[in-house]
């Protein structure tokens, strides 16, 4: 796992002035770096796949009021994918928001707060917006 | 994060000639953010809505109806003409954002293949979400627009 081959001289804790923390720095990737890059993707794919299926079924429904959204989605067979659909979405634009923040806040601090945040937000209205569609499908779309 | 001023920078935007792949890379992020925040705002607002039952849900229509400028009689006053402009730039560009990050997402997955990135070939796919999305939105509006009519 370590970048750093013996040859090149990592002379092991006692033997250096270096920080452990420098040490670690030095160490190199922790091989975990594409995680993110990856979920993007995978996200971005589950989320196109759901957003196809959504917008065909809002297209097919006869309109779009209350009693006919409620009534669409007291099926399961609607309730499972706008489910999925509020899961995937959420997941994939707190990501989306997280990279935009690493590059234009420059400072560590702000770095971490401004992702925090945005991970509060994305799990707040991710967690409203799938329990209305399981209130709906629990209730049978009485309101 | 500190930086030592007396070291060379590398050559920032604005040195480059703009071309159609600088301008699809900023419009998916900027899209990208302005569905994040008030798409998935709206998205959530319409499901919170429809699980609290009729009045919650005409709140919401009434909003809608402001983004899709329905509910605005003919006489218009300067401020109710602005109101309506507002809210359907807000709606059109809603709409536009996302058949725009769609497409440029779609593009994405074929250069994290490997592939279109050849000058000619990137600079093609390039326009074309861009026409695309565009077209994607006029068509959207003109389905929005008929159906109304009907």
């Amino acid at each position: 796992m370590s970048a750093v081959s013996a040859d090149e001289g990592d002379p092991g804790p006692g033997k250096t002035m270096a920080t452990p923390l420098a040490r670690v720095r030095g160490t190199g990737s922790a091989q975990a770096g594409a995680a993110h890059w990856w979920h993007e993707r995978v996200s971005a794919l589950a989320v196109f796949l759901l957003f196809v299926w959504f917008v065909v079924s809002l297209a097919r429904l006869p309109a779009l009021d209350q009693a006919t959204i409620a009534e669409w989605l007291a099926s399961p067979l609607a309730a499972a994918p706008m489910l999925l659909l509020v899961f995937t979405t959420f997941w994939h634009l707190q990501m989306g928001l997280i990279v935009v923040i690493e590059d234009y806040v420059h400072d560590e601090g702000g770095r971490q707060f401004w992702a925090t945040m945005v991970k509060f937000a994305a799990i707040l209205c991710g967690t409203l917006a799938a329990v209305s569609v399981l209130k709906i499908a629990v209730s049978g779309g009485a309101a | 994060m500190t930086r030592n001023p007396a070291r060379p920078m590398s050559p920032h935007l604005t040195i480059w000639k703009w071309g159609p792949h600088m301008l699809v890379s900023i419009l998916h992020r900027v899209t990208g953010v302005g569905l994040a925040t008030l798409g998935a705002g709206l998205f959530t607002w319409w499901l919170a809505a429809a699980a609290s039952g009729p009045d919650a849900y005409a709140g919401f229509s009434a909003w809608l109806g402001w983004l899709t400028g329905t509910g605005y009689e003919a006489d218009r006053d300067a401020w109710g003409w602005l109101k309506y402009v507002f809210g359907l730039a807000i709606g059109v560009g809603l709409t536009w954002a996302f058949f725009q990050h769609t497409l440029s997402g779609l593009r994405h997955f074929v250069m994290d293949i490997g592939a279109g990135y050849e000058l000619r070939a990137n600079k093609l796919w390039a326009v074309a979400t861009v026409i695309g999305a565009l077209l994607l939105t006029a068509l959207f509006w003109a389905w929005i627009v008929m159906g109304r009519a009907g």
